[in-house]
């Protein structure tokens, strides 16, 4: 399965998904330039960073750059999209999923691991896990308090897009909304950072799990 | 020639934690007369004349780029300015 990495002046995740691919999951994985207007992949991977410097707010510059109409038509043809971080920022943007991420509730850059549910565990980035399972991935993000109106938000519950969720809320976010999916369930935004426990040098694998559910790979009984 | 003057806050239901911030600090100084106070962006924009009205072009920009409507919302003032002034 080929990833496609895509690369934003001020994308600092990109060799991170990289590596995760590569190394952890066995996958092929290339970079797309942000200037690109094709490429050829079976699934997008918009890593975390701070595009564009976070200029005007976080992910809006980004979503204008060529390669954002190549996603938006990957996206509309039913194949996977993941947005991690910057990357879920820039994929609100873009109108990709719903809702807004606003400044953290206390202001302040987080950067910690933390307790999250797999609050569906049947769509295509979390068929790996077990349902209501708790992980743990790493958060860092300054703008990471999700937020959407209430009629958004029943439509999310209405209809399982809410994938992942905080169980010690430190951000500020509604309905304490850590992950979610567009409603056709091929689009993933998560402020957690899967690529970050995908080895086990790292003492985590969690993410790892993430992309083998994308790919159907099974998890190997320990 | 056009001047434009756009500010952009976030929406009343959205919490807007620096301005509860400074509000508290005020408060701490002895203004205690502070009520509320809103944190928000201001932009000014030379504008030269196309064939849309000014008001279409700049709501379209506000829209489109500069607030994002799921949170914040936007008000603007446009001026007319010979080009002699603006240069």
């Amino acid at each position: 399965m080929r990833f496609a990495v895509i690369q934003f002046p001020g994308s600092n995740c990109d060799w991170d998904l990289y590596y995760a691919v590569t190394e952890g999951l066995k996958e092929t994985a290339l970079f797309v330039d942000y200037r690109a207007t094709s490429f050829t992949a079976d699934a997008v991977l918009i890593p975390g960073g701070f595009s564009y410097g976070d200029y005007l707010r976080s992910g809006a510059i980004a979503r204008v750059a060529p390669v954002m109409q190549a996603v938006k038509d990957f996206a509309a043809s039913g194949k996977p999209v993941l947005g991690i971080c910057n990357g879920f920022q820039i994929l609100t943007e873009a109108g990709l999923l719903p809702g807004a991420l606003r400044v953290n509730r206390d202001q302040a850059f987080i950067c910690q691991n933390q307790a999250l549910t797999v609050a569906n565990a049947t769509t295509r980035f979390t068929n790996q896990y077990q349902a209501n399972e708790t992980i743990h991935l790493p958060i860092a993000h300054g703008e990471g308090n999700y937020y959407c109106s209430p009629e958004q938000l029943a439509t999310l519950k209405a209809n399982g897009q809410i994938v992942f969720t905080y169980q010690d809320n430190p951000n500020g976010s509604i309905a304490d909304i850590a992950g979610i999916t567009n409603e056709a369930g091929n689009v993933l935004g998560m402020m957690p950072h899967p690529e970050r426990a995908s080895d086990s040098l790292l003492g985590n694998t969690d993410g790892l799990r993430l992309l083998m559910s994308l790919c159907g790979k099974e998890v190997q009984p320990a | 020639m056009y001047h434009v003057k756009i500010y952009i806050t976030y929406k009343e239901s959205i919490l807007d934690p620096q301005g509860e911030t400074i509000k508290k600090t005020l408060h701490q100084l002895n203004y205690q007369n502070v009520a509320s106070v809103t944190v928000g962006k201001y932009f000014e924009i030379d504008l030269a004349a196309s064939d849309e009205a000014p008001e279409v072009e700049v709501e379209r920009m506000c829209a489109e780029l500069l607030a994002n409507v799921n949170m914040e919302s936007y008000r603007y003032e446009i001026e007319a300015v010979s080009v002699n002034e603006a240069i």
